[in-house]
Formats: structure tokens, sequence, C-alpha cells
């Protein structure tokens, strides 16, 4: 029973400090309009073929850094959307939820990197992430 | 048996197998032709319904099955158990019809909408009263299967309702703590219902084998304690590379290095102690729990080399990670349920004990087939993990082009996992309709 009280006491410190916006950087805020596209993102199932920091689908590509990616960006973005290529869905979406979509990504392009090409791979396994503010 | 309901559970769930590996054979198929019925049924439709299927037929199982055993003591209330199977299945059904008209504006893993999540708490609220008022008076004295089903439940209600921190402002304007803690709620969520299923393999084990002491011994509550551990802090290996605070990584990566071996331990010990007589009583159930000890074996290797976050970085975003929640959910849960069902089956009508041809000749394709299967997610993975990290950074398309074989690999294994499953769960869906009707 004592060490079921010391977890308990343990999980309630370990959460308040999870849910403090101290233990993650740089702190990145959604806009109005990037929430309207995280609606979007989660309404069109978007997560069920791609990643973001590689969590989520596998059938369509990773979309952490593709706003700041140098051969792709917003108007590449825009252009793919409604495109229906390949496995992607025929999706009708206006020019306001395009910018809207597009806005999201763009918050979660500066969250950070993904792959991250920077990291160091130490010897003792740990890996050291690069920061989007380093 | 002092009431059908547990029997109408596990009805559900098995109906709920079926279908849902119907509808993730079918989202396999768009990885070899990815145009294929897009226009009606795209892969983003298909994945969040094969999904929430799968994960019904977990969390029915496990409840049919605890209701089960719960009913075999002084059982609280008949009434909640009632009202909790009417609230899943009018939720279920509520589920579903969303799903039709297209309206899924959840998250991964629960993409119904988010209402819906008020009766499915709901339901567990009923679910604890009923096992903690059953159960209160011998507290003491609990074996490690109550504990952890009491534990399962309660850390179940918690992270289902954090998976949905993200309805509040606080949350949701701040992108990294949003993911990380929605995957944090994930990953303990999948932690919490490890908790009902290995308590109900314990608990089979020790019916089996007449040894009471088997759920009581000092070594499974070490593992009990270890197992809720890695519940509440292991999570944060999903989001190695999430820009989180490294302290929360450490942790992770700490937490996480004592993972699987909890389990594998104990049926490990179960096995050798296994009496020739107690062989001879619940063949299938014991079958489909030594299928179980193999793939836990199996993927403990997997998971801890993933854990390592050298490792991960690596494996992370690629059908690796796949590879490992494929081969716990169908290999180590899935087995354990069919178990359980089997032994319950068996429980009531003893005839239902005894291993048929066609039962072992199922669990032989499964067996096999799940083998392919994992191989060719891991062979996928590995390619993917080259395309990311060591190729000219070519198109995807050409990436998943190149992967076509392996992709055809995927899905033949798939349809043979579909047919072992299939072959296995029609008999003891028969025979629990019957003990139903019968009842």
């Amino acid at each position: 029973m004592i060490v079921l009280v010391s977890l308990i006491v343990i999980f309630i410190i370990y959460n308040r400090l999870i849910y403090s916006s101290e233990s993650y950087y740089p702190s990145i805020a959604l806009s109005p309009k990037a929430i309207k596209g995280q609606n979007l993102w989660q309404s069109n199932n978007c997560w069920s073929c791609h990643q973001i920091y590689g969590l989520g689908g596998y059938l369509g590509p990773d979309l952490t850094n593709i706003y700041s990616h140098p051969n792709k960006g917003p108007d590449y973005i825009n252009t793919f959307l409604n495109s229906g290529i390949k496995s992607m869905p025929y999706f009708n979406f206006t020019e306001v939820e395009k910018e809207a979509i597009i806005e999201y990504l763009k918050v979660i392009d500066q969250s950070g990197f993904y792959p991250n090409y920077e990291a160091d791979i130490e010897a003792t396994g740990w890996v050291k992430i690069k920061y989007k503010d380093e | 048996m002092n009431s059908k309901y547990p029997i109408y559970f596990l009805i559900l769930a098995l109906i709920s197998l079926l279908i849902g590996v119907v509808f993730g054979l079918s989202a396999s198929l768009q990885y070899i032709y990815p145009e294929l019925f897009k226009e009606f049924a795209p892969f983003s439709k298909l994945r969040p319904l094969h999904v929430t299927y799968g994960i019904s037929w977990v969390i029915l199982s496990a409840v049919g099955s605890i209701y089960f055993y719960l009913n075999k003591l002084q059982f609280y209330s008949y009434r909640l158990l009632k009202i909790h199977f009417i609230l899943y299945v009018l939720t279920g059904l509520a589920l579903y019809f969303s799903y039709l008209i297209g309206n899924m504006d959840g998250r991964e893993y629960l993409a119904f909408t988010p209402v819906l999540v008020i009766p499915i708490l709901l339901g567990w609220v009923l679910f604890g009263i009923n096992l903690f008022k059953t159960l209160w008076g011998s507290v003491t004295n609990w074996p490690v299967y109550y504990w952890m089903w009491g534990t399962g439940i309660v850390f179940m209600i918690y992270h289902l309702s954090e998976a949905h921190f993200w309805l509040f402002e606080d949350f949701r304007s701040h992108f990294t703590k949003d993911m990380a803690v929605q995957w944090k709620s994930y990953g303990s969520f999948t932690g919490s219902w490890n908790m009902l299923v290995y308590g109900i393999s314990i608990y089979v084990m020790s019916k089996i084998s007449k040894e009471d002491k088997m759920g009581r011994n000092k070594k499974v509550f070490f593992f009990y304690f270890l197992g809720l551990t890695n519940l509440m802090f292991g999570w944060a290996h999903h989001t190695y590379l999430l820009p989180t605070q490294p302290w929360i990584r450490y942790v992770a990566y700490g937490v996480s290095m004592s993972e699987w071996i909890v389990l594998a331990s104990i049926i490990y010990d179960w096995t050798l102690g296994l009496s020739k007589n107690s062989l001879a009583q619940h063949q299938v159930a014991v079958k489909f729990l030594k299928t179980a000890d193999f793939w836990i074996f199996s993927n403990i290797i997997l998971a801890l080399f993933i854990s390592i976050p050298a490792i991960n970085y690596y494996t992370h975003g690629t059908h690796i990670t796949v590879a490992h929640s494929m081969g716990t959910t169908i290999g180590i849960n899935t087995m354990i349920l069919f178990s359980s069902i089997y032994f319950v089956a068996g429980d009531i009508n003893r005839k239902f004990q005894r291993m048929t041809f066609m039962v072992e000749f199922g669990l032989k394709l499964f067996n096999g087939t799940l083998l392919l299967f994992l191989i060719s997610l891991l062979v996928a993975g590995v390619k993917r993990s080259y395309w990311i990290h060591f190729s000219d950074q070519s198109p995807f398309s050409e990436m998943q082009d190149a992967q076509y074989l392996v992709y055809v690999a995927l899905f033949i294994s798939g349809l043979g996992i579909l047919i072992a499953i299939y072959i296995v769960t029609i008999p003891i869906l028969k025979k629990l309709i019957i003990l139903a009707r019968s009842y």
C-alpha cells in the first residue's frame, strides 16, 4: 500500500510538471486561424496518412517541416491540398480553409525539427536533439 | 453464471474483431493500389474504423471476461451491469453512425466526435463501481489480478479524460504541450488496458493450474508495481523527438527498459509449473496462453531496442513502430483474450474445453501469417528509415513505389491473419450465442 501511495504522489507531481508549459520549448501558441487549420486537420483525418514528428499514419509523408522545406513551402502545400493525387482523397477546400491549414503547418514548423538531422547520438544511447531556437 | 450480460459483452467483442480485421485488410490494400476505392472509402476513413473496431475488441472482451469472473462472487449490482451494456451498445451505434456520416472530429485512435467520450467514461465508472463494491470486503487480501483490474479501470478513466484535454484552451493553444499530453494519454491508455488484459491472463492461469498463490506471491506484486510505473512514466518513448525538456525523455528511457519482462516471466514460470493433469483441462485456453507467451518473447527484444533513443532515432516514424504495436495487440493481447473467452466457454460447458482440428489449424495459420506480417512491416520500416536518413531526398512516392513487393507481402499475410481469426472466432462466437440463448 505504501508503494502504491508513493507512486500516486510522484505521479501527481509528475503530471503537474508535464502539464506546465515550461516543460516544452520553444513556446509556440496557435492563433485562431491556426486552430481553424487544426480543426480541419482533425475533421478530415489528415493524421490517418500523414505524420507530425513521426506520429500518425504512414501512407503519406511527414509534414513537420514541409512549410520551410526549400523545395516545397506554402505554395506547394496550397497546390497539393485539392490535387487528389495518388491515395490523397479529393478534398474541396476553399482558399480560406487552405490558408488555415497552411497556418497550422507553419506553427508546427516553428516548433522544431523532424527528422532531427542535427541531433547528437551519444555512446550511452542517448540522443541530444537540436531545438529550433538553438 | 448469474447474468447473461458478460456473455453479451464477449459476443459484441468478437463481432467487433470480425469487422475490424476486414477494415484493416481493406486499408492495407490501398498501400498496393493507392487510388483503389478512394472516392467512397479512402484510407483516411478506413483506418479510424479499423482502429475503433480493434480497440472495441480489446476493451469489450476484457470487460466481458472480468464481469464473468466477478459474477462468480457476491456480485454487487446486475442492474448496473445491464445499464453498462445498454449504454455501450447505444454509444457504439451513435459512434458508427457518426463515422458513417463523416463526423470524425476527434484525434488519432479516438477519432469519434468528442461528446461521445461522456457515455464511454460513464460506462467505465459503472464498471468500476461494480468491481470495487464486489471486491471491497476482501481488499486486504486481494490477489494481484484484482489490483490490476482496479488499477486498470481507474487509470483508464483518467487517461481517457486526459486524451481529451485538447478541448481546453490552455492545452490546445500550446502546440508542443498539446501533442506531448496527447501521446502521454495514448501510452498510458494502452498501459491501462494492458493491466486489465494481463490481470485476466494471471487469473486464467491461476484457475487452470488451481494455484491460488500464483496471484499472491511477492514476485507478481513486484512486477505489478513495475508495470504500473511503466503505465505512469514510460509513455515518452513515443515522443523522444518532440521538443520537450530532456528530463521527460530521461525518465521514459529509464522506465521503458523494464518493459515486457513483467508478463513474460510470470507466464514462463507458470508454463514450467503446469502439471499434465491441468493441461488436460481447458486445452484451448492453455494453447492460446502459450501462443501469447511466444509473442511476448518475440516482442520483448523489439520493444526494448526501440526504447533506446539512439535506435528509436532511426525506427521512429517507420513501420517498425507498427510492427511493435501489431505484435503486442494481435500477438499478445488477442491471444490472451481468446484464451479467456475459451476459458469462459469451457467453464460453462466442459465440452468447449477441448481443442478441435479447425481451431488448432487456425492457430497455426495465425502464427505463421503473423510472423510474415511482422517481418514485412520490419522490412518496410527499414526501407523507410533508409529513405528518411540516408537517401538523397528522392520523392516520397518513389520510396513508396519501391516498397511495392513488401506491401504485397503485407497484404497477403494480412489476409492470412484475417482467415485465421475467422477460423478461430466463428466456432466460439456460435458457442457463446448458444450459451446466451440457453441461459
